[in-house]
């Protein structure tokens, strides 16, 4: 469970919301609105105050790398520091599996960064954090670049993670996607968080 | 030995009349370069006629109070220059401390240990010791240190997406940063390694010729040349260590966080 109290930084007012363990929360709002400020404050990317815990454990009892291990974020445009794919992987033999069941084959591991296409990247991305076991996944807009056959493939990837017991906060523009994973909505607008009943 | 011929001003105005063919020819090619030229020249007199005398008097008195604040005065400049040249700067006292004590602590260190270890001057701030090896030190030191620093602003200010998506994976500041810390302590030495190499071939240095002219025996000034090559050579890549790993932890925070919010826009 991911449990947030007053967390706040600029450009976000004080917001509050609970992520049950297992379930899919979503974020909804406008481009500029602050769902990246919002993910990026919850990472501890960028400066913010406020109480963030998993499963009742406070974030100011982790240091930041286990921080970071145990809540994973999925930036929109993931960045990559090195040449070879492999190289971002800590665990090599860790991603595999999840590699096949999300439709890449593990030999793209020796390819080149600049060799793999936009929809690739985004998926290897989701790899190497879902390699790390994170309790709970902030991902913004995880799908975006990808083809239908392959979104599905990714939803069931992530209905795995949620049976699993994993909570995820999901950025999505896609209606229906989050209608398919999430029970609970959170929007987002000019930096203030509203729960939104289900429709 | 005594071979020292003195110069004249008249001699020196001769010389200096080269600069004005140079001006000639750039106002007939209208080149824009002759106030340039004109500012520049003129600067480099006055500054030299006054650090002249400003030794002369160093010389003559031989205290170490007045050797301190000449000593830090070279530094205060030297610092500057390194700041003029960044373009992204550290916001705050970090910009303007930053090259001028890496600059102080590395100089300082490899001048001192000179002075009391391997020339043995007596008194060890011997003004007349201590104030030319300094200058030399610290004017190499600074291309090194202004050059890493600059590198490592730029890089980490592209490589942003890079660098977070080493956080986000659970390294900590100091291993993501590291390959771009590596750049920047690679560039900021390769002057002085470039200069260690070439010194002898391709160029010689003008310490060493300015002693030869002045009567000095070649071996000999070869010797001090080199004394002061190893001093440059260790002050540089202290130095610029100094400055690099300062400002990689300046850059990050006690939450492993990337902090370019620390620098400057360029203007």
């Amino acid at each position: 469970m991911l449990s947030v109290k007053n967390l706040q930084r600029p450009g976000l007012a004080p917001c509050s919301f609970t992520v049950p363990t297992g379930t899919c929360t979503a974020l909804t709002g406008p481009s500029g609105s602050g769902k990246t400020l919002l993910l990026r404050a919850l990472i501890d990317l960028d400066e913010n105050t406020g109480c963030v815990a998993v499963d009742d454990q406070e974030r100011a009892t982790y240091a930041a790398p286990d921080w970071r291990r145990c809540v994973g974020y999925l930036p929109a445009e993931p960045g990559w520091w090195a040449d070879k794919i492999s190289d971002h992987f800590v665990d090599v033999k860790a991603a595999e599996p999840i590699l096949n069941s999300i439709g890449l084959k593990p030999d793209i591991l020796d390819q080149y960064v600049e060799t793999a296409s936009t929809g690739e990247r985004q998926r290897l991305a989701l790899v190497r954090l879902l390699a790390m076991e994170p309790r709970v996944l902030l991902l913004d807009e995880p799908t975006a670049a990808l083809d239908d056959a392959t979104v599905e493939t990714v939803e069931r990837l992530l209905t795995d993670q949620l049976s699993k017991g994993t909570s995820i906060l999901l950025v999505s523009h896609d209606q229906d996607q989050a209608n398919r994973l999430c029970r609970q909505w959170l929007t987002i607008k000019n930096g203030q968080v509203r729960e939104k009943k289900i429709p | 030995m005594n071979s020292y011929i003195a110069l004249s001003y008249f001699d020196l105005m001769i010389a200096a009349s080269l600069l004005l063919i140079n001006g000639a020819l750039s106002i007939w090619l209208k080149l824009g370069l002759e106030r340039q030229y004109l500012i520049a020249a003129a600067r480099m007199v006055v500054q030299l006629v006054l650090v002249g005398l400003v030794l002369k008097f160093l010389f003559a008195t031989t205290t170490p109070w007045w050797t301190l604040l000449a000593a830090v005065t070279m530094g205060g400049f030297a610092g500057r220059e390194i700041m003029a040249r960044q373009e992204r700067r550290f916001t705050g006292w970090w910009g303007h401390g930053l090259g001028f004590g890496t600059m102080m602590i590395a100089g300082s260190l490899v001048t001192v240990l000179a002075l009391t270890i391997t020339i043995q001057a007596s008194p060890w701030y011997d003004p007349r010791f201590a104030l030319p090896l300094f200058g030399m030190v610290l004017g190499n030191a600074m291309t090194g240190i202004a050059l890493g620093l600059n590198t490592l602003t730029a890089t980490v200010t592209r490589e942003r997406p890079a660098i977070e998506a080493q956080l986000l994976l659970g390294a900590t500041g100091w291993q993501a940063m590291l390959p771009f810390t590596r750049r920047a302590l690679t560039n900021g030495l390769m002057p002085i390694i470039n200069s260690m190499a070439a010194t002898g071939v391709v160029s010689l240095p003008g310490m060493m010729t300015g002693q030869i002219l002045a009567g000095v025996d070649p071996t000999e000034a070869v010797k001090y040349q080199l004394l002061v090559m190893f001093l440059i050579g260790g002050a540089t890549g202290l130095g610029v260590m100094l400055a690099i790993f300062g400002s990689v932890r300046r850059l990050m925070d006690h939450r492993h966080r990337l902090r370019l919010d620390r620098l400057q826009r360029p203007a």
